[in-house]
């Protein structure tokens, strides 16, 4: 089990990591969920031993400061692989059997075996450089889960690679993170990538975490408007609720919140062009992969919207909205 | 407090060997010869109207021969960085084999050329070694800028020659004003070719410093022009260092993509560049043709000690000398450099302050910029102090080419390792790999070819090495490049073949040299 405790990472006179605690359970997941520059890879790269912090980090209760990075038996995947170029993808995996003092056999067994999880069966031979990228993150992963490491740390790791690429990607490695019974924690800035991967999920903001749970009440339940936007929350609105029925200008919806004003952030699949209550004015309309994203004026507040592909408003056109609780968080 | 980057005492115990070398071995020489410079004589040096003379020339021609070496350069740094012809393989190694020529065979192959040799003789020749230096920095970077700028400044009505001067130029500058700053320095204390080439009429500070020692017995006139010298180099320095400063953020290429077939006015340049390799061999050439001239007498009189006992060593002596001392002098100089790089670069990925880092690095550089007789010179008034007077010892002449040769091994070796990802270090040491470890299976290997470049070129020079070893190599235990000197400075036509004989020598070890570092595909030598 990793436990962080009030850790602290300055650069001179900045705070990249502020006072932060997080415990990583025996198998578990966790994902570092924060937006690009928020400290979450320096405190990756704290708990790795590869920067000087304060505050403590121990794992099953064993203080770790002290103990430099290639003690800490903890397994690093960064983003661009970062493969030795001047070794074969086999030589690649059996690095740190090597470092560890692992006779031959059980290296080239151990090598096989792990080829064979990535889906890399028979590469072993290959030059990492002619590898694509994606075959390159898939060789990284097994070198740093060759010599079964207590913990393994995985920076962005598949956020160099192209979208259709990543989304495979990210089912495989769930999988295979779930199979080995892996201790991970995962920083990224891509939500999908978070919630794929992890059981947990903690958000990472200026240095802090300002939230931790499982994916499912992150999604819901963002604790502030920032943290809302960060999770796609485009409109923000106030709404009286009673007997578990929020009262919003878009129609009613069943949420479970106590009674009174409730804070709601809508994603912009949560209002669908369609029969509803509130009408507006079509502005812009942009075509997504499996969607198009309307911009729609009502009364004083521009809101996002979206439609089907096949029954898209034109700019300019007059249309009805209906509130689709699925895009619906509370927020606080 | 959880471990986090390296400590900065173990690379500054590390950068002390180093540095402590070139305190005993450079600094203080260089400081006695200050000291001694500025002595009573310093006043009549400098009002003497022959110093003045000496020191413009010395410019004068220094400047001359930079110019000529940027404008023969550029064409071969454009044939190099732009185009993707079949021939410029060979044109890269014969461009680096002037460079590693020792000073000697270049003022013989000259005068083989020019006769006495004179003015004219020595800024060719001057210009003729230093091709390279701008050749190579000035394609090092021109072959990795975004050809798409030039291509947008055509398309918006820019002839080629408007877009050469108002787009790729002004982005060329920082490596040719750092280049020219480099080759200025080198042809200023150039010094075998301008006493090959001088023939007693023209001096630069340099030889003069060289004559007053070994001739006139003035030694504090002679470290008064010393300190005239490394004044003027110092000043160079700083320039080269503020013109580099100003160099802008570029946007970078890899080279494939910025190479391409010539086209329309491109192909003369492309000849002009042809035209300057082809001048390049012409002394060569002749150096080769003048050893033949008589058969195989210069080749045979190897064996012996030349026209009526000239020298105290016979030619074969002094090949096997040459190559002790270029040996001891390499693993002298791989032992210091390796080190020097090793602090450099772990304290650079530590978070010592930047300047601390550059500071070490510009000191490191020092001997590049002070004149190897100041050196050499230095050495025989300093280094009898020390115990077991180093001065009689074999190993006096080893240390001083290290000197001259270890700056080098810097240069080529640091850049690769600075250009080594910290993150795959780092992920050597997240796999289990001790700090020692991380650099015998990452950055070891990742810089064998370097390494293996480095220590060629190191050797080339040393071999070639003449200022300080002519100051401090004892007759009996002269190298190849000092005996070139002797026997051309004595009468006798014997003489005149010997020495060719062995300049051809020693060319063909260079240009063996070049021919491995070449197959190396090393690109860091020679740039600066």
């Amino acid at each position: 089990m990793l436990q962080i405790t009030d850790l602290t990472v300055r650069y001179g006179r900045q705070t990249a990591v502020d006072a932060v605690d997080l415990r990583i359970a025996d198998g578990e997941v966790l994902a570092l969920l924060g937006p690009s520059g928020c400290g979450k890879s320096t405190l990756l790269r704290a708990v790795a031993g590869l920067e000087p912090a304060d505050g403590a980090i121990s794992w099953d209760g064993a203080d770790l400061s002290g103990v430099p990075v290639h003690r800490r038996g903890f397994g690093l995947v960064f983003q661009d692989g970062q493969l030795f170029p001047h070794r074969n993808v086999a030589d690649n995996v059996a690095f740190g059997l090597r470092m560890a003092g692992a006779a031959r056999p059980e290296r080239d067994r151990r090598v096989d075996e792990l080829l064979d999880l990535v889906g890399l069966s028979g590469f072993g031979a290959r030059r990492v450089t002619e590898l694509s990228g994606g075959e390159q993150q898939r060789v990284a992963l097994a070198r740093a889960l060759a010599p079964r490491p207590r913990l393994l740390l995985l920076d962005e790791p598949l956020s160099a690679l192209d979208r259709s690429l990543r989304e495979h990607l990210a089912i495989d490695l769930s999988r295979l993170l779930r199979d080995s019974k892996t201790t991970a924690l995962v920083v990224t800035h891509d939500h999908d990538e978070a919630f794929t991967l992890a059981d947990r999920v903690a958000v990472m903001r200026s240095g802090r975490i300002v939230q931790t749970g499982n994916p499912d009440q992150v999604w819901r339940h963002p604790t502030d408007e920032d943290t809302a936007r960060f999770l796609g929350c485009s409109t923000f609105i106030d709404a009286p609720a009673k007997d578990g029925v929020v009262q919003t200008d878009f129609g009613p919806i069943a949420l479970n919140v106590p009674d009174g004003t409730t804070h709601l952030g809508l994603r912009p699949s949560a209002l669908r062009v369609g029969p509803g209550p509130i009408s507006g004015l079509a502005q812009a309309v942009v075509h997504r992969r499996d969607h198009v994203r309307v911009t729609v004026k009502t009364g004083d507040q521009e809101v996002d919207a979206v439609a089907g592909v096949t029954t898209a408003p034109s700019p300019g056109e007059q249309i009805h909205l209906e509130l689709d609780p699925d895009g619906v968080a509370v927020v606080g | 407090m959880a471990h986090g980057r390296p400590g900065l005492t173990g690379p500054l115990a590390a950068a002390a060997l180093p540095l402590g070398f070139l305190a005993v071995f450079f600094l203080w020489p260089v400081a006695a010869i200050v000291r001694l410079g500025l002595g009573p004589g310093l006043g009549a040096v400098l009002t003497a109207p022959r110093t003045w003379e000496v020191v413009g020339f010395t410019l004068g021609q220094a400047a001359a021969a930079t110019a000529v070496a940027v404008v023969t350069g550029l064409p071969v740094a454009f044939l190099l960085a732009r185009t993707s012809l079949r021939g410029n393989g060979f044109v890269r190694a014969a461009v680096m084999v002037p460079f590693v020529l020792p000073t000697v065979v270049v003022g013989l192959a000259f005068r083989s050329l020019f006769g006495e040799g004179g003015p004219l003789a020595i800024v060719l020749a001057n210009a003729f070694f230093n091709v390279a230096v701008v050749a190579r920095t000035v394609a090092a970077l021109w072959s990795h800028v975004d050809r798409r700028a030039e291509d947008a400044a055509r398309s918006l009505g820019a002839s080629r020659l408007r877009t050469f001067t108002s787009v790729t130029l002004p982005v060329l500058r920082p490596a040719i004003s750092s280049a020219a700053a480099v080759v200025f320095l080198f042809c200023a204390t150039s010094f075998g070719v301008v006493l090959l080439l001088g023939g007693g009429e023209y001096a630069t500070l340099e030889t003069e410093i060289y004559l007053r020692t070994v001739q006139l017995f003035d030694l504090t006139g002679a470290a008064a022009l010393s300190l005239l010298q490394i004044a003027s180099v110092v000043a160079v320095l700083v320039l080269g260092a503020f013109l580099r400063r100003r160099s802008t953020a570029l946007r970078l290429r890899g080279r494939a993509d910025t190479t391409r077939r010539p086209a329309g006015g491109e192909w003369a340049v492309v000849a002009a560049a042809y035209l300057v390799v082809l001048a390049l061999l012409v002394p060569i050439a002749s150096l080769v043709a003048k050893s033949f001239e008589s058969g195989l007498d210069g080749y045979r009189a190897l064996g012996g000690t030349g026209f009526r006992g000239s020298l105290q060593v016979t030619g074969w002596d002094a090949v096997l000398n040459s190559l002790r001392a270029a040996t001891d002098a390499t693993v002298l100089a791989l032992v210091l450099g390796g080190i020097s790089c090793i602090a450099l670069v772990t304290l650079g990925r530590s978070r010592a302050r930047p300047s601390l880092v550059e500071g070490i690095d510009t000191a490191l550089m020092l001997p590049l910029g002070v004149s190897a007789v100041t050196v050499g010179f230095g050495y025989l008034i300093t280094l009898h102090l020390l115990p077991g007077d180093l001065r009689t010892s074999p190993l006096l002449v080893p240390l001083a080419q290290a000197l001259v040769v270890t700056p080098l091994v810097i240069r080529t070796l640091l850049p690769v390792l600075r250009s080594i990802d910290t993150r795959l270090r780092q992920a050597a040491a997240t796999l289990g790999a001790t700090p020692l470890r991380v650099w015998r299976e990452v950055d070891l290997p990742l810089a064998a070819r370097s390494l293996v470049a480095a220590t060629a070129f190191a050797y080339a020079v040393a071999l070639g090495e003449f200022g300080a070893t002519s100051f401090l190599a004892r007759p009996e235990s002269a190298t190849l490049p000092v005996v070139i000197g002797r026997l051309v400075a004595r009468p006798g036509e014997l003489n005149n073949q010997m020495a060719y004989a062995c300049c051809t020598l020693l060319m063909l070890v260079t240009v063996a040299i070049v021919i491995v570092v070449d197959r190396l595909r090393v690109g860091t030598v020679g740039e600066f």
